[in-house]
């Protein structure tokens, strides 16, 4: 199961950055969405995968008991889950902007920046 | 009685931004309330320095968990000093950004915000947990994208797709950075990090980790050869946006990389050849970058990079007599950037244009404002005995005494060129002849502003020379606090012990 | 996609779901659930609606401008996170709990009003983004 996880992180992450790395700024947003999800997962991975119960107190209990998942990976990718939805949102109005204004999603024509004006 | 004074910044630039918030759309009362917002945020950050600085370090544990296992805002004398400068800058800028931003602008809740974009650099500051230091710093890139997108011109959406892409890229990489760490250490509290981190052994796994961290503040304080969104972005966004930004965006970065490299990762001879090789050619890059320009702005994106430069080989060392250095620097140079890019908003005020080649004779017709934009100009170079010599001086006997003579000529030629450029700026801006002036219709120039206008655009300029004239003058405070900082930062214990014993 | 069967489904969906998402924002201390899901659930009832019924229909049902909900739900947010300073002399964000347990609510504590703070700016925020990208279509 790790080495399958470990494995799907790679492709994520080599596809994510591929992706990042082509011309059209599309692409640029589907490899960053790649990419987050990468990064997800590793974190998942590094914070040891165990066949456990979820790590939920129940009624009867007053500590947790048994093997149980680590609750911190988790809350960790929960956080950067939701930070990255605003953060895509945000990216694809942008590049609909950007594409409305600057007629062209090819990042080689996007070089009104580097003049000297 | 628990002690809440360190978590106040954070608590007020929330409130003022929630309050702003509910009045969107009158835009005269989020100017006043933005206003009034960051001049209590100042006297809050003044409280809080002063209490830090005759208390110590002082630690909040969010919701009453104990250190370790909750999330702790640490406030020492570091984040207390940068949390005033971040105040000092963003009083400056609101006012600045009061008159200077059109109403167009303002009404997609600009004050907002920037509020928000100060409550995160304040959090990372004042943070002790090194997952929080992520999710700040994504409060800080989400609020500077709205604002460098805010408007919507040409360059300006490009500017935003290119500064999008690359601090996205690098959250990415820190993130990458925090799961392995996590998975290394078990523990993301970095004072427990401090004593975790030494005894993993594997020592390759920590090395990458290590490197991780630096690309991903690396590309966020924009060193070679991770600069390139760093010129293509800053000039495009209104002046008020771009001071705030290099006054602080790139130093959060830097701040950030003093934190993990002396807290987490100890600086092993592998990683002191890396950043002062960094350092060198991120000022020779620098440098450079700013000779083949004539837009002004354009020219001070790229002496950011040559004087985050100064810093990063200043880190490198990690001597003390550096580390005080690198700390001046930092002050300095937070106060002074801001200053500069505010007073590129004045010029393009006055002239329309930031082109040097098209403006000239702004002493002859403005002398008094042309003698308070030289002050910023000339401490930037470093002209004893303003702001910008005392750090200098402090890195150069550093860089000598460790006998690092590759840094000692960096610095050199940094402050040549430093020179050079703004002597270039000031013959070509100030005292050439006005060239052929055309003049643009729909245009407010600088001369039909009425009269408080006109101060609302010199008072923030006004402010931050006061401080820099403070902090070249008063060099001995600065020099006391900064050595006292440049000793926390060594003597890592204090820090451990404040947070996890308290 | 004005589906005859997608726009009567709908007109029952969106109350269900709203009530649903209710249900999650309560049971979210202790058990899985919480503001945020909570909040996105009700914020795809409203899509969903959209979807059926058109934008200006979702509109006119919601009466006011999603991004209200934003400035709300933090207020609320940061009211709870600072109360602990205010009242008991806690560190931030503190949980505060009320002794006697509500009838259907269960046990009342600060950490319910942050995650209705959430729950609001979720649903304000979701329904802002989508009606943005969907209104420049």
């Amino acid at each position: 199961m790790e080495l399958l996880l470990a494995i799907i992180t790679g492709l994520l992450y080599a596809a994510g950055i591929y992706m990042i790395m082509r011309r059209s700024i599309v692409k640029l947003i589907l490899g960053i969405v790649l990419l987050g999800n990468g990064v997800n997962l590793l974190i998942f991975l590094l914070g040891r995968i165990t066949k456990g119960e979820p790590p939920i107190i129940s009624d009867s209990d007053k500590i947790l008991e048994g093997i149980f998942a680590d609750p911190i990976p988790q809350a960790l990718i929960l956080t950067a889950i939701v930070i990255s939805f605003g953060l895509q949102s945000f990216a694809i109005i942008l590049v609909k902007r950007a594409y409305k204004v600057l007629k062209t999603d090819d990042l080689d024509q996007l070089n009104t920046t580097d003049e000297d004006s | 009685m628990t002690n809440h004074v360190i978590i106040l910044p954070l608590i007020v630039n929330l409130l003022f931004s929630i309050i702003l918030m509910f009045f969107w759309r009158n835009i005269n009362f989020q100017k006043l309330f933005s206003v009034i917002g960051n001049a209590i945020g100042l006297g809050v950050a003044i409280y809080v320095f002063t209490h830090v600085y005759q208390n110590g370090t002082q630690v909040v544990e969010a919701g009453n968990w104990e250190a370790p296992f909750g999330i702790v805002f640490v406030g020492d004398m570091l984040a207390a000093t940068l949390v005033l400068l971040t105040a000092i800058s963003g009083l400056a800028v609101s006012i600045f950004s009061s008159i200077s931003v059109i109403n167009a602008r303002l009404r997609f809740g600009y004050f907002s915000v920037f509020q928000f974009l100060l409550l995160g650099l304040n959090g990372a500051f004042l943070t002790g947990d090194i997952f929080n230091l992520y999710v700040w710093f994504e409060i800080i890139i989400i609020s500077s994208f709205v604002l460098i997108s805010i408007g919507g011109e040409k360059n300006q959406l490009e500017g935003a797709v290119k500064y999008f892409a690359l601090n996205f890229f690098a959250s990415m990489i820190f993130l990458t950075a925090l799961g392995v760490l996590y998975g290394l250490a078990g523990t993301l509290n970095m004072a427990d990090l401090a004593g975790k981190v030494q005894s993993i052994e594997n020592r390759t796994l920590v090395d990458v980790c290590a490197v991780l961290f630096l690309v991903g503040f690396g590309i966020k304080s924009a060193i070679f050869p991770l600069y390139f969104w760093l010129p293509a972005s800053y000039h495009t966004p209104p002046s008020a946006v771009s001071a705030i930004f290099a006054g602080l965006l790139t130093k959060v970065g830097v701040y950030a990389l003093i934190r993990v490299f002396s807290m987490i990762f100890e600086i092993d001879v592998f990683l002191q050849n890396l950043l002062i090789g960094l350092g060198i050619l991120t000022i020779f890059s620098g440098g450079i970058g700013a000779l083949t320009h004539t837009n002004i702005r354009k020219v001070f994106s790229y002496l950011i990079i040559c004087h985050i430069g100064f810093m990063i080989g200043g880190l490198g060392l990690f001597t003390k007599v550096a580390l005080t250095g690198v700390v001046f620097y930092l002050i300095h140079d937070i106060i002074v950037k801001t200053n500069l890019f505010l007073i590129a908003g004045v010029i393009y005020r006055i002239k329309a244009t930031t082109n040097m080649n098209k403006i000239g004779g702004l002493y002859a017709n403005y002398p008094k404002l042309s003698l308070l934009m030289a002050i910023p100009l000339f401490s930037l170079v470093g002209v004893p005995p303003l702001s910008g010599f005392w750090p200098k001086l402090s890195l150069i006997l550093a860089s000598f005494s460790e006998a690092q003579y590759w840094y000692f000529g960096a610095l050199i030629f940094g402050s040549f060129i430093t020179l050079f450029i703004i002597a270039r700026l000031w013959s070509k801006a100030f005292w050439k002849d006005q060239p052929e002036f055309k003049r643009e219709r729909k245009f407010i120039y600088f001369y039909e502003l009425r009269p408080f206008q006109k101060l609302q655009f010199i008072m923030p300029i006004m402010l931050l020379t006061f401080v820099s004239l403070y902090i070249g003058f008063g060099a001995n405070h600065i020099q006391e606090l900064s050595v006292r900082i440049a000793e926390e930062i060594t003597n890592k214990d204090l820090y451990i012990k404040a947070v996890l014993n308290p | 996609m004005k589906t005859i069967i997608l726009k009567t489904a709908s007109n029952y969906l969106l109350p269900v779901l709203l009530l649903f998402s209710v249900f999650i924002l309560l049971r979210g201390h202790y058990l899985p659930g919480g503001g945020f899901v909570g909040g996105l659930v009700a914020a795809i009832a409203f899509v969903l609606d959209a979807f059926a019924n058109g934008l200006q229909n979702t509109k006119q049902v919601l009466k006011i401008h999603p991004g209200f909900f934003m400035p709300v739900g933090l207020a609320i947010a940061f009211l709870s996170a600072i109360s602990p300073i205010l009242f008991a002399d806690l560190p931030l964000m503190t949980g505060l709990w009320a002794h006697e347990p509500v009838p259907v609510l269960g046990k009342i504590g600060s950490a319910l009003f942050f995650d209705t703070g959430v729950y609001l700016v979720v649903i304000g925020a979701a329904l802002t983004i989508i009606f943005t990208i969907s209104e420049s279509a």
